[in-house]
């Protein structure tokens, strides 16, 4: 086993009946990293994690862990924890026996249970709620019980589903400080399944971008939000002028255009709203919508291209609906995107 | 007032005297001191109530029924809850067919089903008496055990059980450590229910019934048959305010409606 990798998914397929979810999938994951499986509903990256703890079979291709291949182990043998999305705590047992719960079964008793599950709580701060029920505390506290309850138990992996996203947004920063810290202190490799695209630039060591069940791009924050390989990706992190390229020219519903500067070899560009200039440059648009949002402005326009969206400091003069504006999309400044889907 | 504003109230007196009266009647009865059983009761006495302690076929029939009920409901039980469970977790082809046919008994009329039982189990395979009321009474109760107990399957997270199973527990382990502990009070409650259903059950126990073994409803009906004192009435009663108490019971430390 290689150090980079500790987890791997080698060309594994996962299915639901005939319906295939995940196909032929490769992912490499080191030990201690924090990944991040991002994309829309329905891409695979939940299949995905149900696959590797262990909750759904294998069609065919292989789930390695630290050396083992654990393609065929159960779930309750894999030593793989999982945070639900819905936390899944016990509502019959208190904050202490929901913790307490893995290590029973692995044969615990007395003063070296108490100990663990004491420092279990300890560590997300809920020592003093040990003897209430999962119903009597805050969605936030049940995340930190479901979180400390598959800590204790010390997995190789620990995934977590959409971990932030049923929380408010004082507490999502807070959980997440919460994670990295969690993840610092044990080195426990974690997988997190997200959405939300800011959730994953922020907690991830490594993004991977999926889409209808294969990888789309692997990379760090910085490499998905700078560097998308796909008009997919660039779409997903932000992008919103995303036009195919085609001899050196733009491809656009009013048809071929040439670009200022020199053309770069892709098979498609993307430019953020904040990349496009506005005020010169050889295009001309029509604002067609504008919205405020506090730091910056945000406007629609009508153009030869179709619509284009840009963004521009709101300290610089306003423009009203339907006022005719220059801009221009500057090459050097876009995303290169080898995939245009 | 108009003839409007007095439906409501005419309707309502109506139904809860149906109901009720027939009930407030026989408790009346039971209380005569006459001979025959008649309403409005003659005199005020305890001896009719005191007389049904002393019928020997009473307490052979009441054994039977609290065996019945008891018996009969649990086996509903066991056979009920894992049906339950698979109808509610997984998506079985064919679940609404076993559903329907689950839940047949309360549709069919018992006087048909108790026929059809004689007629094509009992008779031709020679079941014993007690055998042939013991799986009636258990195919009675199914339908209830299995829809109550469903209905809190239902209310409970399927997650829960994942997550049993990633903490090291088995699918079976994490069946009997997360999903029965938090049915309990739906299983309960279906046990009542199965309970007071199979212990007021007449027609097919009529139909089963046989020499020296009787429930006790069918006692009672054939103890009327040949001496017409109020001591049934007396029993009945009795019947009913322990029905009424087991229930009441039943909704203050469970919250029986809940599930029902």
């Amino acid at each position: 086993m290689s150090d980079a990798s500790y987890l791997s998914l080698e060309k594994l397929t996962l299915a639901y009946g005939d319906t295939v979810a995940v196909a032929d999938l490769d992912l490499d994951i080191r030990k201690g990293e924090l990944i991040a499986l991002l994309g829309p509903s329905g891409c695979g990256k939940t299949t995905t994690m149900r696959a590797i703890a262990g909750l759904l079979p294998v069609k065919s291709g292989q789930v390695r862990l630290d050396g083992a291949d654990m393609t065929r182990v159960p779930a309750n043998k894999r030593a793989v924890g999982l945070v639900f999305q819905s936390y899944a705590l016990f509502p019959h047992l208190s904050v202490y026996e929901n913790v307490a719960f893995g290590l029973k079964l692995k044969g615990m008793r007395g003063a070296e249970l108490d100990t663990k599950v004491q420092a279990g709580l300890k560590s997300v701060g809920l020592s003093s709620f040990a003897n209430r029920k999962p119903a009597e505390l805050s969605g936030g506290q049940q995340q930190r019980v479901a979180l400390a309850r598959s800590m204790v138990m010390e997995p190789k992996v620990l995934l977590l589903d959409e971990p932030l996203s049923n929380l408010d947004a004082r507490l999502r920063l807070e959980m997440r400080t919460e994670l990295q810290r969690v993840q610092k202190e044990t080195g426990v490799t974690m997988i997190f399944v997200t959405h939300d695209q800011a959730e994953a630039l922020a907690l991830a060591d490594r993004i991977v971008v999926m889409k209808g069940g294969a990888i789309e791009q692997i990379g760090t924050p910085e490499d998905i939000y700078n560097r998308p390989v796909s008009s997919f990706v660039a779409d997903f992190v932000g992008f919103e002028n995303i036009f195919p390229l085609e001899g050196g020219k733009l491809r656009t519903s009013g048809g071929l255009i040439e670009l200022s500067g020199e053309a770069p070899s892709a098979a498609g560009l993307a430019w953020r709203p904040r990349m496009v200039t506005l005020g010169t440059g050889p295009f001309r648009g029509t604002v067609r919508g504008t919205s405020f949002a506090g730091d910056s402005r945000e406007y629609l326009l009508d153009t030869s291209l179709g619509a284009i969206k840009a963004e521009v400091e709101a300290a610089l003069p306003a423009h009203a609906l339907g006022a005719d504006l220059l801009f221009d999309l500057p090459a050097g400044k876009a995303a290169l995107l080898s995939k245009f889907s | 007032m108009n003839a409007r504003s007095l439906f409501i109230p005419v309707t309502l007196f109506l139904v809860i005297a149906f109901l009720i009266g027939p009930f407030l009647i026989i408790v009346a009865a039971s209380f005569s001191a006459g001979e025959t059983l008649a309403f409005p009761p003659q005199g005020f006495s305890l001896r009719w109530i005191a007389k049904v302690f002393t019928v020997e076929s009473f307490q052979a029939s009441f054994a039977m029924s609290l065996f019945l009920a008891i018996g009969g409901t649990a086996a509903a039980l066991v056979l009920g809850i894992p049906a339950s469970y698979a109808l509610s977790r997984y998506k079985l082809p064919g679940a609404e067919i076993v559903r329907t046919v689950v839940s047949a008994p309360i549709i069919v009329p018992g006087i048909i089903v108790g026929l059809a039982l004689l007629r094509y189990i009992v008779v031709p395979f020679q079941v014993g008496i007690t055998l042939a009321l013991f799986v009636a009474h258990t195919a009675l109760v199914l339908p209830y055990a299995v829809r109550v107990v469903s209905a809190s399957l239902d209310n409970l997270r399927s997650d829960i059980e994942e997550a049993a199973v990633l903490l090291g527990s088995s699918r079976l382990g994490a069946f009997f450590r997360v999903v029965m502990p938090n049915i309990r009070g739906g299983i309960m409650s279906a046990f009542i229910l199965g309970f007071v259903t199979s212990f007021n059950q007449v027609p097919v126990s009529l139909f089963l019934s046989g020499p020296g073994v009787r429930t006790l409803p069918v006692d009672m009906i054939a103890y009327m048959e040949i001496v017409f004192d109020p001591s049934v009435a007396a029993l009945s009663s009795l019947l009913a305010f322990l029905s009424i108490g087991i229930v009441f019971a039943a909704e203050r430390f469970l919250g029986f409606s809940r599930y029902v």
